[in-house]
């Protein structure tokens, strides 16, 4: 039986909290050991810097999406005859629907505004690197699966682009040989996008991948805890320890330093979030598209059918490619390929800081690249473009096929000791 | 919460949208050659609003429902009583609380215009260029004669809809440009071949009227979100500067 | 660690300040959607007002109205119905119509009614919500020799008079709920709102 402590409260309070304290640890001992772990014993570097308030960020905007999408589902009716009004609904009806409803769109991209920022921190620290990969893999997994859950949130509302973004999409499944037609009439539970195929995406968008994705994030915060925070300098600060109290020099508490950045962070963010929440809340049609204001018809094609911003890169480099079958490969295999980071890159040197300027050039061009493609993507397509498209595509996985060599190129600066910071 | 009588030009709002994103798309006219016309909509002008409200309901809801949008919730925000809106505003049967319903069934519709006149609750959202779009229609109706109703539009050719404000507008008719070989001349601009009621300005503005109207229709909680953006951003500001220097504080532990 | 004196005051302070700013924050950002919950503009149409006209209503004859997804009935009494009344007051739970819950301060009479002779009631039993039988005659019945007109609830077999009165002896606790309601003008009786300057 644990020792219970005996505190000399000076008040009745302390005296209170201190029992309630030592009732709830004599039955769940191991509670406080996981809090001391994960929180006031777990020593992230002091260097931190701006491209390290993401995760945290990514965790606030999940929470955002599962309270506020379980409140919609309150309202909103999952079938094809009531979707598209029961959304407006919402909107006019409901007493601060149109709050929750916007936060929830805001919110789906605001998630990938701070997931691209959270991965490029990545890239350019290194952080995928040994011990990290598991790291990165399960974040990817993440990724797949948050895009998934983007794609059928944005098929419930059942407008025309919902309607056929979904159709285009289930549609590149068709490519794939002798099981394609098939899987197509599986996966829409009919012979056309409709009531079925909405019912499943509801299922699967409200709780099936929002399980999934919880579990994922807790395997891969448990994952990062168990090898340690990098940081922008890719110095291993576990390599220099107090020789008494055996903590990192460089390391300081996650809690209360980083609880206390990352609230700051939050509350700057969420200032970010409102402006265009409340002001400009289909940000010039990238969050909330127009055509989506019209109900979905399957007898009338929109002029110009895209999918929503996050996935535009993508798409324009599906759409350069001639061929279905190879199209979609290069569209799956440019998402699936970012998984190989850990191996492709050879670098010696975590940090990009500590790189040659060869590397820093090439990862500007990457985002130009990528940038430019989504922008590619956004648009209605021309020969120009899709000539435009193809050179973005062919840089975008020359970056990451010829890795393995550019990676090792170049005079690298020696790495420090110790973590620099702005002191 | 009280609502600030905050007239924010969508262009100023869209400018700054468009430098958080440089590579925000275009926000150029979609189809045809006629550019959209800027309709300077004030969806917190009341006066802008119960114009438009009435000239809707006299002119369009003859044909046009606006399914979505309650008689109560309109006369809330637009600023009238229940008597007001009833008797003036309410052409059918529908009770106060109920949403706004043409007398027209879309079978007949269907049969009179080859295509039932569709619910207008959304249009103000859901074209390329928002209200500006609903603003440019209004305007662009020009004489036909080769057309069943009599009428076409620049903005949507071979539209079904004759130009129900004829009357207070006048007619126009079309400037064709010089056609190309094997071309059909395309209509280059419009000019006002007899008045109407209305002057060119007072014409505008009617037409600027429904429009506002219509686009507070298409989002009537959008007073209430600017309304209380305000509040929440003020708040948020001090939060931030609060969290701000309260991070200072514990960081001075470090070096 | 540190260089220089923590100021363990200033911290708490400003910790202390925080936490009661961000929480008073999160509780003015829970506040949109425990709202959500009202009922929607769509359930208040729904909800709203029934006007009726009881022109056609002959005496001794009940007319049912649907308000709020419940039964209200209209009825008309007999002048022999409303002199019953006061002799039944013995036999009832709540003669002098004291509980405050079922019925609003202007039916809080001797015939529970604005008008003594129209007589309005949620048709919903106050034991557990069956609908009871309309029983107007004044003459004996198989549950009561002494029967004054009223209703009669075949579920559990609770019983009220002409004023929605629940007996003595019967499940049901309390008398027949009175809804507000109004009259337009002497033909027409809205439910669901009450009369002016009223409670």
């Amino acid at each position: 039986m644990a020792q219970i402590e005996k505190s000399a409260p000076n008040d009745p309070a302390t005296g209170l909290i201190a029992g309630l304290r030592n009732w709830f640890t004599d039955r769940a001992p191991g509670f406080d050991p996981v809090y001391r772990k994960h929180m006031t014993e777990y020593y992230a570097p002091k260097n931190f810097n701006l491209w390290y308030y993401f995760g945290s960020l990514a965790l606030l905007v999940l929470v955002n999406q599962i309270v506020t999408g379980i409140f919609l589902t309150m309202h909103y009716k999952p079938s094809a005859t009531e979707a598209f009004t029961s959304v407006e609904y919402i909107m006019r009806d409901v007493d601060w629907g149109w709050l929750i409803r916007l936060m929830h769109s805001t919110g789906a991209s605001l998630f990938f505004v701070v997931v691209y920022l959270h991965m490029f921190r990545g890239l350019i620290y290194g952080s995928y690197q040994k011990p990290r990969e598991l790291v990165w893999v399960l974040g990817m997994l993440i990724f797949l699966t948050l895009m998934a859950e983007a794609f059928m949130g944005y098929v419930l509302p059942w407008g025309q682009m919902s309607y056929w973004g979904a159709q285009v999409i289930i549609n590149l499944f068709g490519a794939i040989p002798f099981v394609g037609e098939d899987l197509t009439e599986w996966i829409r539970g009919d012979y056309l996008v409709s009531d079925a195929t909405l019912g499943r995406f509801f299922a699967l968008h409200v709780i099936a991948l929002p399980l999934v994705i919880l579990l994922l994030v807790v395997l891969h915060l448990g994952a990062l805890h168990e090898v340690g925070s990098n940081n922008p300098d890719g110095v291993d600060i576990k390599k220099v320890k107090d020789p008494v109290t055996k903590i990192p020099l460089d390391g300081i508490a996650f809690h209360p330093y980083y609880t206390v950045k990352d609230l700051f962070g939050t509350a700057f963010f969420l200032l970010i979030a409102a402006f265009i929440l409340f002001f400009e809340p289909t940000f010039g049609g990238l969050f909330l598209e127009h055509d989506n204001f019209n109900a979905a018809n399957p007898l009338v094609t929109p002029e110009h059918i895209k999918p929503v911003w996050y996935f535009t890169p993508y798409y324009a480099m599906l759409r350069a490619v001639p061929d279905k079958l190879f199209g979609v490969m290069i569209m799956g295999g440019a998402v699936l390929i970012l998984f190989l980071l850990p191996w492709i890159d050879r670098s010696p040197v975590k940090s990009l800081r500590y790189r040659p300027l060869l590397h820093t050039l090439l990862i500007a061009l990457f985002v130009v690249a990528f940038a430019v493609l989504g922008w590619l993507g956004m648009q209605a397509g021309s020969t120009t473009q899709t000539w435009v498209a193809r050179v973005l595509t062919i840089y975008y996985f020359g970056f990451f096929l010829l890795m393995p060599f550019w990676s090792q190129m170049g005079t690298f600066k020696p790495v420090p000791q110790r973590v620099t910071t702005h002191d | 919460m009280t609502d600030l009588p905050i007239a924010r030009p969508r262009t100023v709002r869209r400018g700054l949208a468009a430098l958080l994103l440089a590579l925000a798309p275009g926000f150029a006219a979609a189809s045809g050659d006629s550019a959209l016309q800027p309709s300077f909509t004030n969806i917190t002008d009341q006066a802008s609003l119960q114009r438009g409200a009435a000239l809707f309901m006299n002119y369009c809801s003859g044909c046009h429902s606006l399914g979505l949008q309650r008689y109560s919730r309109t006369a809330e925000d637009i600023g009238l009583t229940e008597a007001q809106m009833m008797q003036n505003l309410n052409f059918g049967e529908a009770k106060f609380g109920e949403q706004i319903k043409s007398s027209m069934d879309p079978a007949d519709g269907e049969a009179w215009f080859g295509k039932a006149p569709p619910d207008l609750s959304l249009v103000a959202r859901s074209k390329l260029g928002g209200p500006d779009w609903a603003y440019t229609f209004l305007k662009s109706f020009y004489v036909d004669e080769s057309r069943p109703s009599g009428w076409n539009n620049t903005l949507l050719p071979n539209a079904s809809m004759p130009n129900v404000l004829w009357e207070l507008q006048g007619l126009q008719r079309p400037v064709h440009a010089e056609a190309g070989e094997g071309a059909a001349a395309h209509v280059e601009k419009l000019e006002l071949a007899s008045p109407g009621r209305l002057s060119p300005e007072e014409f505008d503005r009617a037409a600027r009227d429904i429009t506002t109207f219509l686009h507070y229709v298409g989002e009537p909680s959008a007073l209430k979100r600017e309304a209380t953006g305000l509040w929440v951003i003020l708040f948020l500001a001090a939060f931030t500067l609060l969290t701000w220097v309260l991070k200072k504080e514990y960081w001075k532990d470090v070096h | 660690m540190a260089n220089q004196e923590v100021n363990t005051g200033r911290r708490r302070f400003l910790t202390a300040t925080t936490a009661v700013v961000g929480g008073a924050g999160a509780v003015v950002a829970a506040v949109p959607f425990i709202k959500s919950w009202q009922p929607s503009a769509r359930a208040q149409v729904a909800g709203a007002p029934v006007t009726e006209d009881i022109s056609k209503l002959e005496v001794g004859q009940r007319l049912i109205v649907s308000w709020r997804g419940q039964p209200v009935w209209i009825i008309r009494r007999t002048p022999e119905m409303l002199a019953a009344l006061p002799s039944l007051d013995e036999r009832l739970r709540d003669p002098k119509s004291d509980n405050p819950d079922q019925q609003p301060e202007y039916a809080k009479n001797a015939h529970r009614s604005i008008k003594p002779e129209i007589s309005v009631l949620v048709g919903t039993c106050t034991h557990l919500g069956c609908s009871p039988r309309f029983v107007p005659e004044l003459l004996p019945q198989p549950f009561d020799a002494d029967w004054k007109g009223g209703f009669y609830c075949p579920c559990h077999n609770s019983r009220f008079d002409l004023a929605g009165r629940v007996f003595q002896g019967v499940p049901a606790p309390t008398n027949l709920k009175v809804p507000p309601y109004r009259f337009i003008d002497d033909n027409r009786i809205e439910i669901g709102v009450n009369p002016e300057g009223a409670a």
